[in-house]
């Protein structure tokens, strides 16, 4: 493939993108293979041994984990679905509803999250459940994590629903669809796979969430990430490394879902 | 053909302005009951403005537009009896073939049995009975464009609305399904009203065309007479290929006008209403109603030399440079049968018209 | 914007112009009520008196900046002095994404390049292939590079085995385990953009400039960099703003003594010993520079684009 005279090829490429995927892969594969340790200690290999994986679902912290694991999934279910739809309406104001005045701020307000420090948005919804003496619990961070997975939502479904000319509508309407048909039968069908990445990305980053949620939960409630961390800053442990390795297949899992559905519809 | 026909489409004093631009500027036209009528124009002259405001996708700015007698006003294009094939088709891409053509249907309210049905026979009609489990994506760009027409014709429309249906498609499917377009209208006897910028494709198919541009209607006819006797510069130049020049009128009686060219050659024209001697007017002289002859030039013929001789394959162009004057360029069928001589570059020859080619123009 | 990642785009249809305000409404309530809101009551929180056990009391102060900025406060007898502990903290926070920026951008451009120059078919799995990690936990991936670069660790293990050194390295605790902590952390935040706009590159550019006798790599430094600039800013940006304000890495990799400014910030907020309102003015702080580093970026690839 590579000619003597490619101008596209640049010697010395090929290795740095090779070191680059070594970097990005090297330290999660390290710590899926040691959640593999017989030993409990996390440097001395003892051999192959799910004993870690048994601790994760049965072991003395299996309560915590359970109930943190369960509050992610809540969480996350709940605030990628809300945020899919607020982001699926505002994608359609923004997108099919012609020039307005408020267009742009409407823009700007959804990308407002993307663009403040995560740890600023932290801060600044701690202090706005303390200045309304909202008492912070699941719900605190659950409308945290809706607010800031709008964007994430909103990226994917915007992206989509550009590419889907007026004329499916128009057509829709000619053929006698109301507009609340037309959006249903036709619009609805054509984004789907827009709103599905939208729904996997916010998912993936409710899930993924720390410094928000460590400011917004409340004492006593945890999140996954959450309860690793406050594990983590004890020491690593072995049952760490096989959650981790769980939570990595999970998100491989569903990119690789995100990924799927984005090529089939390429295709057709 | 009766003028008595009922009139389908009623356009008064149509404008539509985008803030300050005005698309159309004041329109008015009526289209028969029954009639393939064409609205033909260069991009931007708003022929397909016009068109959505009749499908209802544009608001009218002024004026008024009336299908069958009854005002379209704001009325929303889902209760229009008129249906549109899109220049890009726009199928649904989730649906299949016969879902697409169902789909009006259903939204009328009939029974999925009698939509499928109905969208079973308009496929039949574009002759694409075999494809009807098919994705959009799975056929052609020419089967794409039947599925289009037999989707905007299965709910039977009063109006049928095309949008450059064709414009997608190579030359030779283009040419079949000009004709076969011109079928089914005569077929179903829905009034078929076709947006296009490509003049042989409206003198091909309509019945009568209307030619507009920068928002104003030019000229509306039959093919014939736009071609033949058209009413202005814009018409002459856009429809067909012509010579296009200045003459100064010397003289004009009896609906003819006597003119000359630069370099004093003069000749014969059809006049225009309210010219009068001494003016300066465009005038347009088909290529094909011209003919060329060895010199020495006959009276009322004009002396020139062959610059150019070009072969088209079904004709022969040559480019003839006049005497001290504009040039010329002369069209002959490439047939054996016809006498036509070619003439070699720089030959010295007479170019010959025939009577009622020369026409002057309105600006 | 450059790398495609701005939210927005042209109007396709006016369809649903009636619906527009309904449409709107639940981003705007939601968005406004808990973004916006709590930004300007930060705002006012920077501005109010701090309580012990943590906390505010509601009385205007300028306390919080006071501290940030000066020694001895503005308003007392003597002359104010610039009190750089926190000014150093901020100093170092630049340092760690700046240089987090460029190891990204230096490892980051030629991936990027290499992806965009395959086949188009394989170029999506390359794609794929480095975004995978960026789906994956931050949390868990900062947990990963401490475990792997740890003394006791993998790394040093493995190159003390191959006897590259003798003894470990002590990387984690450093300012360098805090860089490496961010340029993995954000690494496919740059290539991403500038794969985007390597993509669009056309070839017959570089081609143009072979033929005109420009050896490879002026080739690349003339016509080809210029050309891509915009998703390279973007990548920056991507890689820099995240990093500046990030609180995993330097926490679990740095230790106490490479503090930035996302833990300065967090420990305002922990248990009773903070102070809300330094920690509210610290936050205003960092997003000033965020919003001016944005806006500037903004300008400049208009600028391009025009």
């Amino acid at each position: 493939m590579a000619k003597p005279h490619d101008l596209r090829r640049y010697p010395g490429f090929l290795a740095i993108t090779i070191l680059c995927l070594v970097i990005l892969y090297a330290p999660l594969m390290v710590v899926a293979v040691y959640s593999f340790n017989a030993s409990a200690s996390i440097t001395i290999w003892e051999g192959f041994s799910l004993r870690w994986y048994a601790d994760v679902f049965t072991g003395p912290e299996s309560a915590k984990y359970r109930d943190a694991a369960w509050n992610s999934f809540i969480i996350a279910i709940t605030a990628a679905t809300s945020a899919s739809i607020i982001a699926t309406l505002a994608a359609t104001a923004v997108l099919r509803s012609g020039k307005f005045r408020l267009r742009t701020v409407s823009i700007g307000l959804i990308s407002l999250p993307l663009m403040v420090p995560e740890i600023v948005t932290a801060v600044a919804t701690l202090i706005f459940f303390n200045a309304l003496a909202f008492e912070r619990g699941i719900l605190t961070i659950l409308l945290a994590h809706i607010a800031f997975c709008i964007p994430f939502a909103y990226m994917p479904i915007s992206a989509r629903m550009q590419g889907i000319e007026a004329s499916y509508e128009q057509a829709a309407m000619d053929l006698y669809a109301t507009k609340r048909m037309a959006f249903t039968r036709i619009l609805m069908p054509l984004m789907m796979p827009g709103i599905v990445s939208g729904f996997i990305l916010a998912f993936i980053i409710s899930l993924d969430d720390f410094i928000i949620t460590n400011f917004v939960k409340g004492a006593g409630v945890e999140t996954l990430p959450t309860a690793i961390f406050g594990a983590v800053k004890q020491g690593i442990k072995p049952n760490i490394m096989a959650i981790s390795t769980l939570l990595l297949l999970v998100s491989i899992v569903m990119v690789a879902l995100s990924w799927l559905i984005g090529r089939k519809d390429q295709k057709t | 053909m009766p003028q008595d026909r009922e009139i389908a489409i009623d356009v008064r004093d149509a404008v539509k302005r985008y803030g300050t631009f005005a698309a159309l500027k004041r329109i008015s036209l009526t289209i028969r009951d029954n009639e393939f009528f064409t609205l033909l124009g260069p991009s931007g002259c708003g022929k397909t403005t016009l068109l959505r405001m009749i499908a209802g996708f544009e608001d009218v700015t002024e004026g008024a537009i009336y299908l069958y007698g009854e005002a379209l006003d704001t009325l929303p294009p889902y209760k229009r009896p008129v249906n549109t094939v899109f220049q890009n088709y726009a199928l649904f891409p989730h649906m299949n073939v016969l879902e697409n053509v169902g789909f009006g249907l259903e939204m009328l309210g009939k029974s999925k049995a009698e939509a499928r049905a109905r969208a079973g026979e308009a496929l039949e009609m574009v002759q694409l009975s075999q494809f009807a489990s098919r994705k959009p994506s799975q056929l052609s760009g020419g089967q794409q464009q039947r599925v289009a027409l037999a989707r905007a014709l299965a709910p039977r429309p009063r109006v049928l609305l095309l949008d450059e249906p064709l414009s997608a498609l190579d030359l030779k499917l283009r040419k079949s399904m000009q004709v076969e377009l011109k079928h089914l209208q005569r077929e179903t006897g829905i009034t078929f009203i076709f947006v296009t910028h490509d003049q042989e494709e409206a003198l091909t198919m309509s019945d009568r065309i209307a030619v507009m541009s920068e928002g104003e209607l030019q000229q509306l006819g039959e093919a014939r007479e736009i071609y033949e006797r058209p009413r202005n510069v814009f018409v002459a130049d856009f429809i067909g290929d012509t010579n296009l020049m200045e003459v100064t009128v010397d003289k004009v009686s009896g609906g003819r006008a006597q003119c000359h060219l630069g370099g004093g050659h003069s000749l014969t024209c059809d006049a225009v209403d309210g010219v009068e001697a001494g003016a300066r007017v465009h005038m347009s002289l088909r290529p094909e109603r011209l003919f060329l002859s060895a010199q020495p030039a006959e009276p009322g013929s004009l002396p020139g030399t062959v610059r150019e001789t070009i072969y088209i394959g079904t004709d022969i162009a040559t480019i003839v440079d006049l005497e001290d004057g504009p040039q010329f360029t002369v069209r002959s069928s490439n047939s054996t049968r016809g006498n036509a001589r070619v003439f070699e570059p720089g030959q010295n020859v007479a170019v010959n018209m025939e009577t009622g080619a020369a026409r002057l123009l309105a600006d | 914007m450059a790398g495609g990642a701005a939210p927005g785009g042209s109007v396709q249809s006016e369809t649903y112009r009636e619906a527009r305000l309904w449409l709107l409404l639940p981003a705007w309530v939601t968005l406004g009520l808990l973004t916006l809101a709590p930004l300007m009551i930060m705002l006012v929180y920077s501005f109010l008196t701090k309580e012990f056990r943590g906390g505010v009391i509601w009385e205007f102060s300028l306390g919080a900046y006071d501290q940030f900025f000066f020694d001895r406060g503005l308003f007392g007898d003597d002359a104010p002095k610039i009190e750089w502990t926190y000014i150093g903290i901020f100093w170092r926070s630049i340092w760690q994404a700046g240089v987090a920026t460029i190891l990204s951008l230096l490892i980051g451009f030629p991936t990027a390049y290499f992806i965009a120059t395959r086949p188009q078919r394989q170029r999506a799995l390359w794609v794929f292939l480095v975004t995978i990690p960026y789906w994956v936990n931050l949390l868990i991936r900062t947990v990963s590079m401490k475990f792997l670069l740890r003394d006791e660790g993998p790394l040093n293990d493995g190159l003390m085995a191959l006897g590259v050194i003798s003894e470990p390295l002590g990387i984690v605790n450093t300012n360098l385990a805090v860089q490496l902590g961010l340029f993995y952390s954000y690494l496919p935040f740059m290539v991403l953009p500038i794969y985007a706009a390597v993509e669009r590159y056309n070839f017959a550019l570089s081609e143009a400039a072979a033929d005109l006798y420009a050896p490879r790599w002026t080739v690349l430094r003339r016509v080809l960099l210029p050309a891509v600039k915009p998703g390279i800013v973007a990548g920056c940006i991507l890689v820099f703003v995240p990093s500046l304000g990030s609180f995993l890495a330097p926490d679990l990799l740095g230790g106490a003594k490479n503090f930035m400014i996302g833990s300065l910030i967090e420990e305002q907020f922990k248990g009773n010993a903070g102070n809300w309102p330094f920690g509210a003015a610290a936050s205003m702080i960092l997003l000033s520079m965020v919003l001016i580093l944005l806006i500037f970026s903004a300008r400049q690839s208009q600028k391009g684009g025009a």
